[in-house]
């Protein structure tokens, strides 16, 4: 069965242009990518390779050079809160403490108080801040600051979560145990997710698609089905189909790699 | 030893104690300078006489009303000039059109001198309370725009966009993200230039004035009352570690979020 689309990037490229006469920078070639409702889409690729500039313009942070990216049959002009995001930068607002960072959305939109509450509080259970509610951003480690930063997205029940390398900071267990959080959710909710990275273990493990990208200029080089069943528990990291195809993408991302270490 | 590593933090005892070390050896300096007798009477009082005259200023001359006025002038022009000059800051940072129409004419206006204007200002508005206002005013207004502006300009780029991608509308951006994230730094920018006001209201009060800390303070020169003039400056200098001291605690108060 063929899900429905709910996303279409149409001929996307990114140029930036060359600042005080040196040579403009293709970020990203002509892409066009096709995804599907509820499907879990992990853009895997080395550093510099556009990904992140694909998401932003999903996102409409950035505007494409040439091409569009179409959302639910709507053209995207610009963000909005349809499409949440999470960002490897901690972005937390600073002067606001947890509970009032996940109601932010909300409230730009101006969503009623107690309903705005019940949203909130379901979300804090559901990224497993019970207890933080009060606390300020400073207060919170890396890996609870984006949890945080993803109930902030997800209260605005977006049509479909935007994640930008959110847990490149997070040391290794942190990680793992962010990648489980991610994935429960996504088996819950439903959701469709686009989460750029560069880690393949990371991509094969969440995804029901990887896209690899290559080197700058970027453009995509192989489009994945991971067709390992959900729930996904942790151990299958170490299961030989998972082995096997973090193998294949090893190889694939690896000549990437040295394309980018050599430009 | 602990003392001479860079950057290790005093006890906070040891801090205080620093602090007045250095207050009680300054007296002490100028103690012996006067009473010592190397330093003649007509030019230096000693401390002794300068409490003494101060004193005498406050009981017997109605000091106290020159000490209320110095300080209703610099809070009104301050204010005044904060009212209106901490809104336009925000908007010039927040807004690229704005800064670029405002700020050519602002840099220049800051570095017109608040008290080459006295002169100008008597003429305009007389030798009453506005002219005194004014001075206050062209002295922090333009400094309070351009230093505001300069750091709501310089927000956090991420915290934008995610406030975008949250659903901010652009107004929302301003009220929401921007006010916020530079309160600090504009409570900051009204603490400093509210030290700069304290100058400009003495320049102000030394020309044209019959009442306030300057008017006193020329007054004495007069009188070669050395005593009365840096008791004067002492109480301005005490009026002004009290302001700053007590926007600290505001600061601190509300700006929790900000500190380690």
């Amino acid at each position: 069965m063929k899900p429905d689309v709910i996303l279409r990037i149409e001929g996307v490229s990114r140029i930036f242009p060359g600042v005080s006469g040196r040579q403009p920078v293709r970020a990203l070639e002509q892409t066009d990518l096709t995804i599907g409702r509820n499907e879990f889409i992990t853009i895997l690729g080395p550093s510099g390779c556009g990904k992140s500039t694909l998401l932003r313009i999903v996102a409409g942070l950035d505007m494409p050079s040439t091409g569009r990216v179409v959302l639910d049959k709507k053209a995207i002009t610009g963000p909005g809160p349809d499409r949440g995001m999470v960002f490897q930068s901690y972005t937390l607002f600073p002067w606001l403490n947890v509970a009032e960072n996940i109601a932010f959305g909300l409230r730009e939109r101006g969503i009623a108080k107690d309903q705005s509450n019940s949203i909130v509080s379901e979300y804090i259970n559901k990224v497993g801040l019970r207890g933080f509610e009060n606390h300020l951003p400073k207060q919170l480690s890396g890996g609870m600051q984006q949890r945080t930063a993803i109930a902030r997205a997800l209260a605005n029940n977006p049509e479909i979560l935007l994640l930008d390398e959110p847990f490149g900071a997070l040391d290794n267990q942190t990680r793992g145990l962010m990648q489980e959080l991610l994935l429960g959710i996504w088996e819950s909710e439903r959701k469709t997710v686009i989460f750029v990275t560069h880690d393949i273990e990371e991509a094969i493990f969440m995804a029901t698609r990887v896209i690899v990208m290559t080197a700058r200029p970027g453009k995509i080089k192989a489009d994945i089905q991971i067709d390992l069943p959900y729930p996904r528990h942790y151990t299958v990291k170490t299961a030989p189909e998972f082995s096997a195809l973090k193998a294949r993408l090893t190889e694939e991302i690896r000549a990437e790699a040295v394309l980018a270490a050599q430009a | 030893m602990a003392f001479f590593r860079p950057l290790e933090p005093v006890s906070p005892q040891a801090r205080i104690l620093l602090g007045i070390s250095f207050f009680v050896l300054f007296f002490a300096l100028w103690a012996l300078a006067t009473l010592g007798g190397y330093v003649s009477k007509t030019f230096l009082a000693d401390p002794l006489t300068m409490v003494q005259d101060g004193w005498q200023l406050l009981t017997k001359f109605g000091f106290a009303h020159d000490i209320a006025m110095t300080v209703w002038r610099v809070l009104g022009g301050f204010i005044v000039a904060g009212l209106i000059g901490v809104p336009i800051g925000i908007l010039m940072g927040a807004y690229k059109p704005v800064e670029a129409f405002l700020e050519p004419f602002v840099s220049f206006a800051r570095y017109l001198p608040a008290s080459a204007f006295v002169p100008l200002l008597i003429l305009w508005a007389g030798i009453g309370e506005t002219q005194k206002l004014l001075v206050i005013f062209i002295g922090s207004f333009f400094q309070i725009i351009l230093i505001i502006s300069v750091s709501v300009a310089n927000t956090r780029r991420d915290l934008v966009e995610a406030a975008y991608t949250l659903g901010s509308s652009n107004t929302g951006v301003v009220l929401r993200v921007l006010i916020p994230a530079n309160a600090p730094d504009i409570a900051e920018t009204l603490r400093l230039v509210l030290g700069w006001s304290w100058t400009y209201v003495i320049v102000a009060e030394l020309i044209g004035s019959s009442s306030g800390i300057g008017h006193m303070i020329i007054e004495s020169q007069a009188l070669l009352a050395t005593g009365q003039i840096i008791f004067g400056i002492i109480v301005i200098g005490i009026i002004g570690l009290i302001s700053d001291l007590g926007f600290k605690l505001i600061n601190r108060h509300y700006f929790s979020w900000r500190l380690a």
